[in-house]
């Protein structure tokens, strides 16, 4: 280390031949941000003639960035070689599109926040439902109620039977059962959300035989469909990390398979399945095609699932939208605060279920 | 200290407890395979009836099932097939930059970050696309009729509100970018670092090292991580029906008020309203769009399952 500080420090009036072809360290950065100027100068100089009203940042941005992405190539490709430059460019570009995918997301949780605030901050709107309301007022109570029933019984029902396969995968599985299960919970994590809701349609309609079937239940089994295979592999991905040698430690004390597996492997492996539920909860949380077909809308608290139609927080967003009354931004601030309550749900499920993982996970002594 | 050691029997001894939980992780597993069986199987029942519908009972000048449902898969296709060559370059771009690029105390955090995108509910999406980027983006398509109209693909006359195809298809892209980038990101964390450090010690550039080590080794994984954004995007709802302005022709044409619309935002959009056959009508459509999304689905996954049996990485 000595050696090459002091080489360079003597050194530093020649040539250096191991980096002479080389752009200095900043280059890209310095480049970047003289391309920006360059390009604002020159919004600047259009908006000063009047042709555009307004400073144009977007345009800014965008061109300058294109500008970057030429001069950094051209300049590399003069100084460093076509190799090099070529690589500089895929840098840019590879950054880029890291860049492009932010700015939806960014501009999606912004507008939600500046448009849902206003009435997601008003107090009826956890508290009324939207009985007899035409126009401002009310509230998403009953949606509220109906998402958590929902998305509650869907719960209930598909973490057993995600959790046993999961285990019977892990635990037992062997041969074509398991690798039928395996590839089939594959495939069907890529089931149209709208094709679960169909199916629940189908099967109570016909059970039921009420072709005009709709009810809270039926939107809780559409989700369990959904929710299921998320499980399966969440939990599966979680029981395989627990090591064999906890396992055959118990055994060699003589405690049977299953319990082993539910006071050894189980406890080790809680907090990364309470994980993948909670992610799998905020998967179908947000659903809204398969509750519009099997639970329908209404304006109303409904607190049963197996009668009548029940509300729920993404169709209500729907709704809002898709049924604009004659005021009509006082709907459409509703449908942006119902967004707003979905976002933050999810993202606290998503946060939670990352502190959890972080907190609880066994240290596997690695 | 005895003489007559009796031959211990290899077999464990099968406590009822063991039999009862074997049995119910079998069941639960077998029963996964039956749901899915029961989507097929019901689907198919209820869509019995439209098939063999009276010409009467269709909307327009259709006069059977297939005229009905042609335009709808057409539009569904099409839509998602302008999505995923939005979608994928970006995608790939950005699972090099996590994997490879970007410093390695950040990459997980901005892995993250591209996850959240994935979690936002569809029909936030939707409210989105029609509040925000379709006035965005309406200005540019007029200019790009203007300039481009010569072009089948943008032929005019230009849509007032923005609420086309193309829209349609850059939220449908944002939608699938977080599925493709997770799967095509794992796989590429899992080149074999021998070969990448063995072709930076040869004097490749980091893009070289990529494009002979990385890209091919993942290219598999690519395809596969592609198909399965195709099968979200072929069967995504809420999106769709709340930013296109829909009519049920073919054409091809992005820019314009007329949009092939596609399978689920047409069942979204009737279903509501739908009675005696239109209901059997609209299952069915849906039968043939879960059709089309488990066959693209189970490619995707042969072509997966055929790469893990050949890779060395786990």
């Amino acid at each position: 280390m000595s050696l090459t500080t002091t080489t360079s420090n003597t050194a530093a009036p020649l040539t250096n031949s191991l980096t002479a072809g080389k752009l200095p360290r900043h280059t890209s950065l310095a480049v970047l941000l003289a391309s920006w100027l360059v390009t604002g100068a020159f919004f600047f100089v259009v908006m000063l003639s009047g042709a555009a009203e307004g400073f144009n940042i977007v345009g800014t941005l965008f061109f300058g960035t294109v500008v970057y992405c030429v001069a950094i190539y051209l300049l590399s490709y003069f100084v460093e070689g076509v190799r090099k430059a070529k690589d500089r460019l895929v840098t840019a570009l590879v950054t880029v599109a890291f860049a492009v995918a932010l700015l939806p997301l960014f501009s999606l949780v912004i507008t939600t926040l500046v448009n849902g605030l206003p009435a997601f901050l008003t107090p009826s709107f956890f508290t009324q439902s939207q009985r007899n309301v035409v126009g401002e007022g009310g509230g998403a109570l009953h949606a509220v109620i109906g998402t958590l029933l929902i998305t509650g019984v869907a719960t209930l029902i598909s973490v057993p039977i995600g959790l046993l396969a999961a285990i019977y995968l892990t635990e037992y599985g062997r041969g074509r059962l398991a690798r039928a299960i395996t590839f089939f919970v594959d495939v069907m994590t890529g089931i149209p959300s709208i094709v679960a809701g169909l199916f629940a349609f189908a099967l109570f309609s016909l059970l039921f035989d009420d072709p005009g079937i709709r009810f809270g239940f039926g939107g809780a089994i559409a989700l369990t469909v959904l929710m299921i295979p998320v499980v399966v592999r969440s939990s599966e991905e979680m029981l395989k990390l627990v090591p064999n040698e906890l396992r055959e430690a118990a055994y060699a004390l003589g405690v049977p398979k299953w319990l082993t597996i539910v006071k050894v492997v189980l406890p080790t492996s809680l907090a990364g399945i309470v994980t993948g539920i909670m992610i799998s909860i905020s998967r179908v949380i947000g659903e809204t095609a398969p509750l519009l077909i099997i639970s329908g809308f209404t304006a109303s608290m409904n607190y049963d699932l197996f009668n009548e139609r029940m509300m729920t927080l993404p169709v209500f967003v729907y709704t809002q939208y898709a049924n604009q009354g004659a005021d009509t931004q006082s709907y459409l601030d509703r449908a942006w605060a119902g967004a707003l309550t979905l976002i933050l749900i999810v993202m606290l499920l998503n946060l939670g279920a990352r502190v959890i993982a972080k907190i609880f996970s066994p240290k596997l002594g690695r | 200290m005895t003489t007559a050691v009796e031959r211990p029997s290899l077999k464990a001894k099968e406590r009822p407890g063991d039999r009862i939980f074997a049995t119910s992780t079998i069941v639960a597993g077998s029963l996964i395979l039956a749901i899915l069986a029961a989507v097929a199987a019901f689907l198919l029942v209820q869509s019995l009836p439209a098939f063999l519908a009276d010409p009467e009972e269709f909307k327009g000048d259709t006069t059977n099932f297939w005229s009905y449902v042609w335009p709808l898969a057409f539009g569904t296709l099409w839509a998602a097939f302008l999505a995923l060559i939005m979608a994928v370059p970006v995608a790939i771009g950005i699972a090099l930059f996590i994997s490879h690029y970007a410093p390695r105390k950040l990459a997980q955090g901005l892995g993250y970050l591209i996850d959240l995108l994935a979690a936002v509910p569809s029909v936030v999406f939707g409210l989105w696309g029609i509040g925000v980027l379709a006035p965005l983006v309406q200005p540019f398509y007029t200019n790009l009729v203007e300039w481009f109209g010569w072009i089948p693909l943008f032929a005019g006359p230009v849509s007032g509100t923005g609420r086309t195809t193309l829209t349609v298809a850059i939220v449908l892209a944002v939608m699938v970018l977080p599925i493709i980038t997770a799967l095509s990101r794992e796989i590429f964390l899992q080149t074999p670092v021998l070969y990448e450090e063995a072709s930076l010690a040869l004097g490749a550039t980091r893009w070289e090292m990529i494009a002979m080590a990385v890209l091919p080794f993942g290219r598999a994984g690519i395809i596969s991580a592609s198909m399965l954004g195709l099968g979200r995007a072929l069967g995504e709802t809420m999106a769709v029906a709340m930013v296109l302005s829909p009519s049920r022709d073919v054409i091809f044409q992005l820019l314009t008020s007329q949009n092939p619309t596609t399978i689920a935002a047409n069942i979204a959009l009737n279903f509501p309203e739908a009675h005696g056959v239109g209901v059997n009508i609209l299952l069915a459509t849906g039968l043939i769009l879960f059709v089309i999304t488990l066959v693209v689905n189970m490619i995707a996954r042969v072509i997966i399952n055929r790469r893990k049996a050949f890779s060395g990485a786990n």
